[in-house]
């Protein structure tokens, strides 16, 4: 458990200050996650230490929301002037970009000869 | 002052309180999901949010309060991005199988979602700290918050714009998809990875157990592309 989360905290904390020291879009945990795949292609002794670690806490991500979430309590006046501008944004996008993301995906696969059945 | 009083005054100052209570809500919420055969509408985290915010509400206590106990929780969040790591290596091979349909579908989703819904928001006269809060929602949370952040947004409305739009994504997909008769579940789960994160790539699972490999593929690079996209896609709607 404790080398685990040591290993973690370590490609988090790595990945922060390399994105604060060359200010990138990435945030801290994207690219320690970045690293990580890296690290468990390199290194695979690494991917036996960190795994169980790493499910458990996957497992639970939904948990991890509800904090952020319940900051909605404060954002409510915002939520009722604009409502209606939200709503309809994240129901079409939404929408919208499962449509084009799977034809995409399904008119490139035939393009290509990529085979649902490989 | 009472006991009771003394008790209380106590525990609205320590993290104890607040941080118990996200968890038990968090119990209640998934079983009330698992109560409802795991359907989208009954999102766990929904159910969560609505009891602490009126739990909030009915004793007075600000947000500011609630997140010194709920902090511990919250923090988990970047390790959690970390370790999203772990599947998205183990699919690598599926990855590699089909990698060009990933990449091409993963920019046509991936910019279609920020640039459609900051399209319409900003049409409907969403103002522009508004849209730095919308612009990464099709991210995985971890990475929305952090995204909106550096962009100067609101990140707890992004939190629940988030998790909205995994719920959206959850309830549609498949009576949408199969409408449109498309059958290859890999492009069925990556695009609702790409644009539903975490939330629509549990309902791929249920759905699927491909869509749910391919969902999680699409939550990760999705990940990293609305990183770099959604800044740029903002600035055309500055």
């Amino acid at each position: 458990m404790v080398p685990a989360l040591s290993i973690i905290l370590i490609f988090q904390l790595v990945g922060e200050v390399i994105s604060r020291a060359l200010h990138l879009p990435l945030p801290g945990p994207v690219l320690g996650m970045v690293g990580l795949v890296v690290a468990l292609q390199v290194i695979p002794p690494l991917g036996a230490i960190i795994r169980p670690a790493a499910q458990g806490l996957l497992a639970n991500l939904a948990l991890l929301f509800v904090p952020a979430g319940v900051g909605v309590v404060a954002h409510l006046p915002t939520i009722a002037a604009h409502g209606l501008a939200l709503a309809v944004s994240l129901v079409v996008s939404t929408l919208l970009a499962i449509t084009v993301g799977a034809l995409t995906f399904t008119w490139v696969a035939r393009l290509v000869g990529s085979n649902p059945d490989d | 002052m009472t006991d009771a009083a003394l008790i209380w005054s106590y525990l609205a100052s320590k993290p104890l309180l607040w941080l118990a209570a996200t968890l038990i809500a968090y119990w209640a919420g998934d079983r009330l999901y698992r109560l409802a055969r795991c359907n989208p509408i009954a999102n766990p985290v929904m159910i969560a949010v609505v009891l602490l915010a009126v739990l909030l509400w009915l004793t007075g206590t600000n947000y500011e309060s609630y997140f010194d106990g709920a902090q511990f929780v919250h923090f988990m969040l970047g390790p959690a991005t970390v370790c999203l790591a772990v599947p998205l290596q183990a699919n690598l091979a599926k990855i590699r199988k089909a990698l060009v349909p990933i990449a091409v579908a993963l920019v046509a989703g991936s910019f279609t979602a920020v640039f459609s819904a900051l399209a319409i928001a900003w049409a409907l006269g969403a103002d522009t700290g508004l849209l730095a809060t919308l612009a990464p929602k099709s991210a995985t949370a971890p990475v929305a918050i952090g995204i909106s952040e550096s962009l100067g947004g609101a990140p707890t409305l992004t939190a629940v714009l988030v998790l909205l739009t995994g719920m959206i994504g959850a309830i549609f997909v498949t009576p949408m998809l199969n409408a449109i008769g498309l059958t290859d579940w890999r492009a069925r789960g990556f695009a609702t990875g790409v644009a539903a994160h975490g939330i629509g790539t549990a309902r791929a699972f249920q759905v699927n157990d491909t869509a749910g490999v391919f969902a999680s593929i699409g939550m990760g690079l999705n990940a990293v592309l609305t990183a770099f996209l959604a800044p740029l896609v903002l600035q055309l709607f500055l």
